[in-house]
């Protein structure tokens, strides 16, 4: 494995991007990071810009006005980098299915390299998720 | 040992220690917030692995302007650091008039992410050079009055191996009154030198993401990272050869070198996290009116001799 992966691995900076959710999502993102569940001891950090960032968390369904700036934010990450989708919105539309403002689902606009279900998922599943993705990476260099 | 492999070794060296003081730091106020905290390597992964990122130079900003900015800031802390290990690790180290040398070389890691985060092209980054430059204004006055406070007890030297050797014969400086109250000037100072809470307006992350290194990503992230991580050692360490007589490397005395190093770096870490951030306005009257004040005072102490 090349230091460069596994450093990658050991220090994942997240961007938290809402692609129109309920804020369920996002609270339970914001509640991974508190001193109860504490990811910074994997490295984790949540950062501001999207030039910082290693892995997108988009949580919520893809609505018409998101699908461009969800593309831009994408591009705006410097690769390598990943796309973790949460909550049961960005696996299919939840919910909102059959909604005429979301044609397309989260994984039809960008490549998302893992799905945590749940409406919203614990933190404990975010956290499950996020390390089988660390540990993914690592078997795949 | 030849001179230039020292250098060189004072360049890394300062980087690891600098390394070693983030973790601290990150580690300090994991610990305040009764979490865990990241690992030993945890600094050394961040840089390691934003060294294999990509770099995005945003479109329209002068390229060469945004990459090499912060360059210049990471060499500028590593002659300081070499100038101030140099001084502390021989006696005979240095030249007349370092310690303006070394003020000056403090002010140009600041000044790069200034040109850097004008240079991008980012509103966002502009608002926090702006602030950035008015920080720099609102701390360097009392700064510059609390190191004037040693040069004073010295009878006017400006070498940074004479400040030493008056500690070594007369004791340190911050055990006198004026040096004591230029000694709490200058962490106040520090505090905004690296811009931690209660003074990192320009980096504010909650309204302004990271300020001017916001559009930086990659290598040129590292550089700005690794330049914050070296002033992270580098800052106390001067404050220590200034006003505590500076380090040495022989017997038990490790030991209480390594203390006055660490006990300053707690000190600017339990400051961080138990205050908020100010506003850039408080900031500037915070530093003109009470710090200012208070730092004349100490220079006057120190002209009656106390």
């Amino acid at each position: 494995m090349g230091l460069k992966l596994k450093a990658l691995t050991k220090s994942p900076w997240v961007y938290h991007l809402s692609t129109g959710s309920c804020n369920n999502c996002d609270i339970e993102i914001l509640d991974c990071l508190t001193p109860r569940f504490d990811l910074e001891r994997l490295g984790i950090v949540l950062v501001g810009s999207p030039r910082h960032a290693d892995a997108l968390l988009v949580t919520g369904n893809m609505t018409i006005k998101s699908m461009k700036r969800a593309k831009e934010v994408y591009n705006q990450m410097p690769k390598p980098g990943v796309v973790i989708a949460i909550g049961t919105c960005s696996l299919g539309h939840g919910v909102f299915d059959g909604s005429y403002v979301m044609p397309k689902t989260v994984d039809e606009v960008l490549p998302v390299d893992i799905y945590i279900p749940g409406c919203p998922p614990k933190p404990e599943g975010i956290i499950a998720g996020v390390a089988k993705l660390l540990t993914m990476l690592r078997q795949k260099a | 040992m030849n001179p230039i492999v020292f250098y060189i070794l004072c360049f890394i060296g300062t980087g690891i220690i600098g390394m070693l003081a983030s973790w601290i730091d990150r580690k300090v106020t994991a610990r305040v917030q009764w979490r865990v905290g990241p690992p030993v390597l945890q600094p050394f992964y961040d840089i390691v692995k934003l060294m294999g990122k990509e770099t995005v130079v945003p479109a329209g900003s002068s390229r060469i302007t945004f990459l090499t900015a912060p360059l210049f800031g990471l060499l500028s802390v590593g002659l300081v650091s070499t100038l101030i290990w140099s001084s502390l690790l021989f006696n005979s180290g240095g030249f007349q008039g370092d310690l303006i040398v070394v003020l000056y070389f403090l002010l140009i890691p600041s000044t790069a992410l200034i040109i850097g985060g004008f240079a991008s092209r980012n509103p966002v980054a502009s608002l926090g050079a702006s602030r950035e430059m008015k920080l720099m204004m609102a701390d360097e006055l009392p700064f510059l009055l609390a190191v004037a406070v040693p040069i004073i007890h010295t009878k006017g030297q400006i070498q940074l191996t004479e400040l030493l050797n008056y500690q070594e014969t007369y004791g340190m400086i911050f055990t006198s009154i004026s040096g004591l109250l230029a000694l709490i000037v200058a962490i106040i100072c520090m505090q905004a030198k690296l811009t931690l809470v209660p003074f990192d307006i320009p980096e504010a992350e909650t309204e302004l993401m990271s300020g001017p290194e916001v559009e930086y990503s990659g290598p040129a992230l590292a550089t700005i990272k690794l330049t914050r991580m070296m002033m992270l050692f580098t800052l106390p360490m001067f404050l220590v050869l200034l006003f505590m007589g500076g380090v040495k490397f022989v017997g038990i005395s490790i030991l209480w070198s390594i203390l006055k190093f660490v006990v300053l770096l707690v000190l600017i870490i339990l400051i961080r996290n138990t205050n908020p951030r100010v506003r850039i306005d408080q900031a500037v009257k915070f530093f003109w009116y009470p710090m200012t004040f208070l730092a004349v005072i100490a220079v006057i102490l120190a002209l009656l001799g106390y």
